[in-house]
């Protein structure tokens, strides 16, 4: 669907700001007599710190202070104060709050200094005795420790349906086998950083690297005891966070407390490696037993997870929910368990649960359409889910037989022999993967804001966030048509905690959600304009209503008689010099909850193996996705591009190895946590399919940050089975694995 | 301590600090000159990348006392209205997501097309294979400096 503005690929409205160097990030912004904090990290996993010294850091000239458990001063404490918008159930890390130790890298002291250098010279010189406890960082020792926790953080599993056991056990085709992926740490680019300004009369602004400023902004009232219109946070930009970005990290913590002790403004940037020491994806295994007829219908699935999570907050994704979105089953039973380590509770990665749990399940899917001698998609095909079976209800909309056909087409699948290790092109084994995905398309509560000031130019604000998604440009767009304004009169603004209440942004709901907050924000304006317009002498409008009007390139028009128009100048002229000012909240509409609202991808990978080294080129990758109304075609690619690429890094790179002996991961730097890079990534194309959609929300569009990933490892993994005959059921799939 | 004068985007900049402070160091706290980033300190993911005397450099590891008289060039010097080929081909391809990596991306790109103004696809790749960005740009980094190709007098 296209409208005057929606649906049109404009270029980025942020774009010039990224191609010049014009845009800020958190680290990137100063003020007068500035310090700089930098943090010392436990070299333990777990125990306790017997003294911590701190003389020779001091003794430095210009040192300012160094502040430790020892002489934190007492703000607020109790750990309830301490839990923000994505805390999982549990007991938060308190930074500096006593001498225990209860992961690797905790931090456990800042230096703060006149300069940058000074304060990390500091921090070497400070000294401190631990004394050593066991821990458990053994994934596969401790899980025979996995819990089912008092309350999940995701949805709690669905209960079992029909009969599975004696489906299972029925079944003429049965597979069963275990998928694993490592822990897999988010990386984005920009390190985590803030400034915080205290300012005369106790308050406080702060610029962080953040994924919602208000998160930030209720944290710091909450954990100083600060009122929280007295903190104002601000984060223009984001250089990338991929889920990182969605709870306050200890940089903001310390920086504030360091800024508050010393009435002065404090800047704490992380190292590269000190990204390592907070949230990552946590290594699950998963665990399938799946049964189908010898026609391949489905007759049974048992899926049970076993997640990594810290010892003090029980994290949990949805993983365990796809086998009742994706495939239309009777006999279905899954579960999901915990394993506590001694590590950093793990933190949303783009798509979280989704990655994990359609990789092992489109894995092992393809395992049973083997056994059953049928082909992948055309198991897909049969086992078609029509309606979400853990909720009992239709979906919203669901056009993925549409992404199925448009991308079996442009991939050519239908040429596919489906023995493996059937395709051959020199030293090469080339193979063909399949997989389908899911994500869901969930509206929160957002407000919004409007003000049309009398020289026609719309400022649209809602405290919401750009972490390189595409917000400034798709809000922009949606309230550049409703209001019928040339985009360039458009301004949105974000990232700022005084503005309009936002959800964080993650979980692909800002379109959905700011996005209506902004359609029904900027339809109150439509209406103002009208009132003006027919207040207008001789107004040709006097008796129009709205849906008798257009209002497109800056008039106000009779549909019937386009002719009839007054500009929106001419109506401003009425208000007397008055902005239009409108604020509004939007709630998830109405009727919503009786569907069950998704996103859908279908993912077609091409893999290139050489026989002798083992090692993997994705020559090939089509992706076809469902995700409603595209809102903007070129931002909307860029998403999915994102998606498949990190796909790919999930499929045969992304590992964070924990070293069992010290607790501790290992390879913390970019050169030994491989992320993909250019030569990883060849030919990738990006179907949209139309997809109408009147229950997910008011725009129509589903959100796209997540969906372009969660079937791409495993159509890779197949795409490998495929070429070689070799199943490899641990992620990443390294060339050691294939030889 | 000791003072330098550096040429960069040029201008002339004087800077007070010990000679194996790294350039961007220098770029980024002391001149004020943030559109250069900081991404590993290790030379592993190009975010910092500049121009020295119009080649592609890490100014991560890029000892301040070693740029000598060398012209240096960063993304706020590559043209005086944003307007370089390269970037108007960022523009228009939507390469930047988060935008973090690209100035050094960008850097990366105009450095090859000034030696080489009609690369080839495996050209470009190389050139490109050593600038990381965990966006996932990768597929129009390709088509853009293939489009800048095309307006590159």
């Amino acid at each position: 669907m296209i409208g005057n503005q929606t649906g049109k690929p404009v270029n980025r409205v942020d774009g010039r700001l990224k191609v010049t160097g014009g845009a800020k990030y958190a680290a990137e912004f100063t003020a007068p007599n500035m310090a700089y904090g930098f943090v010392v990290n436990s070299k333990i996993a777990k125990g306790k710190i017997k003294s911590i010294d701190t003389s020779k850091a001091l003794a430095l000239d210009g040192v300012l202070e160094v502040f430790t458990h020892e002489n934190r001063p007492g703000y607020v404490w109790g750990d309830k104060n301490y839990q923000d918008k994505d805390s999982p159930p549990g007991s938060p890390f308190r930074p500096l709050y006593d001498n225990e130790v209860q992961f690797s890298m905790q931090p456990i002291a800042l230096v703060v200094a006149e300069t940058y250098e000074l304060a990390r010279y500091g921090a070497i010189l400070v000294e401190v005795e631990y004394e050593n406890y066991s821990f458990d960082t053994d994934f596969e020792k401790n899980i025979k420790q996995a819990y089912i926790p008092e309350k999940y953080k995701s949805s709690k599993p669905p209960e079992p349906w029909g009969n599975p056991d004696e489906a299972l056990a029925n079944a003429a085709v049965k597979i069963e086998a275990e998928y694993s992926h490592p822990s897999e740490h988010h990386n984005p680019i920009e390190m985590h950083a803030s400034l915080a300004i205290w300012e005369e009369g106790g308050k406080l602004t702060v610029y962080d690297k953040i994924q919602g400023v208000q998160n930030s902004q209720q944290y710091i009232a909450n954990a100083f005891g600060m009122q929280q219109e007295d903190v104002h946070v601000i984060s223009p930009f984001v250089g990338g966070a991929f889920g990182s970005g969605l709870r306050p990290q200890y940089q903001l913590f310390l920086a504030v407390l360091a800024a508050r002790e010393l009435k002065r403004p404090v800047k704490v940037v992380l190292t590269r490696q000190q990204m390592f020491s907070f949230g990552h994806r946590p290594k699950t295994v998963q665990k399938f037993a799946l049964g189908a007829d010898t026609d391949g219908k489905l007759k049974a699935v048992q899926h049970d997870a076993f997640g990594e999570t810290s010892k003090f907050e029980d994290y949990s994704e949805n993983v365990v929910i796809w086998p009742g979105v994706l495939y239309n089953c009777d006999n279905v039973k899954v579960s999901h368990k915990l394993v506590a380590l001694d590590v950093y509770t793990p933190l949303d990665m783009r798509a979280p649960g989704g990655t994990t749990g359609i990789y092992g399940l489109e894995c092992a899917i393809d395992e049973l359409a083997y056994k059953a001698g049928v082909d992948p998609l055309e198991f897909r095909k049969m086992n078609y889910s029509e309606k979400d079976q853990n909720e009992g209800k239709p979906f919203s909309s669901k056009e993925l037989r549409e992404c199925y056909r448009q991308g079996a087409e442009k991939f050519g699948w239908e040429k596919r022999s489906l023995e493996p290790r059937s395709m051959k092109e020199g030293h090469n084994l080339i193979g063909w993967g399949f997989a389908q995905g899911a994500w869901e398309a969930t509206q929160k509560q957002a407000a919004a804001k409007a003000v049309l000031t009398t020289d026609g130019k719309l400022t649209v604000s809602c405290a919401t966030a750009d972490i390189g998604t595409g917000t400034y440009t798709v809000m922009s767009q949606i309230a550049a048509e409703t209001v019928g304004l040339p985009l360039e009169d458009v301004t949105f603004k974000l990232g700022d905690s005084s503005l309009p209440k936002s959800p964080l942004q993650g979980g692909s709901w800002t379109v959905s959600s700011v996005g209506s907050a902004v359609k029904l924000v900027c339809d109150k304006v439509r209406e103002k304009l009208l009132q003006l317009a027919q207040q207008v002498a001789n107004s040709p409008l006097a008796n129009a209503t709205l849906d008798d009007v257009n209002i497109e390139d800056g008039k106000i028009s009779l549909k019937n008689d386009p002719a009839k128009a007054v500009t929106i100048k001419e109506a401003l002229v009425q208000s007397q010099g008055k902005s239009i000012e409108e604020n509004v909240s939007s709630e998830p509409v109405e009727g919503q909850q009786k569907y069950s609202p998704y996103a859908h991808s279908a993912t077609f990978v091409e893999v290139k193996v050489d026989e002798d080294l083992g090692t993997v080129k994705v020559t090939r990758v089509v992706s076809a996705i469902a995700g409603g109304r595209i809102i903007n075609p070129k931002t909307a690619r860029s998403q999915i591009l994102g998606g498949v690429v990190w796909g790919i890094g999930a499929a045969m790179e992304e590992e964070t190895v924990m070293d069992n002996n010290l607790g501790r991961f290992m390879n913390h730097d970019l050169d030994k946590y491989h992320v993909p890079v250019n030569a990883d990534v060849h030919d990738i194309e990006v179907i949209f399919v139309e997809e109408k959609d009147d229950h997910v929300n008011p725009l129509g569009a589903k959100g796209l940050g997540e969906i372009g990933i969660v079937s791409v490892a495993p159509a890779i993994a197949n795409a490998i089975f495929h070429a070689t005959g070799k199943r490899v059921r641990e992620l990443p799939i390294t060339l050691d694995k294939l030889l | 301590m000791a003072t330098y004068k550096l040429q960069i985007n040029g201008r002339t900049y004087e800077a007070d600090v010990e000679p194996d402070t790294p350039l961007l160091w220098v770029l980024r706290d002391n001149l004020g000159l943030v559109g250069t980033k900081f991404g590993c300190g290790i030379a592993q993911c190009g975010a910092c990348t500049v121009h020295v005397n119009g080649n592609a450099m890490r100014s991560c590891v890029y000892p301040v006392s070693a740029v000598g008289n060398s012209k240096i060039t960063t993304i706020e010097g590559l043209s005086a209205d944003g307007d370089h080929p390269v970037q108007l081909a960022w523009d228009e391809v939507d390469v930047a997501q988060c935008g973090y990596c690209q100035a050094g991306q960008i850097m990366t790109a105009s450095a090859l097309l000034n030696r080489n103004p009609k690369p080839s696809a495996e050209e470009i790749d190389n050139a490109m294979h050593g600038n990381i960005c965990r966006c996932g740009t990768y597929h129009r980094i390709r088509e853009a400096v293939a489009l800048a190709a095309t307006k590159t007098k």
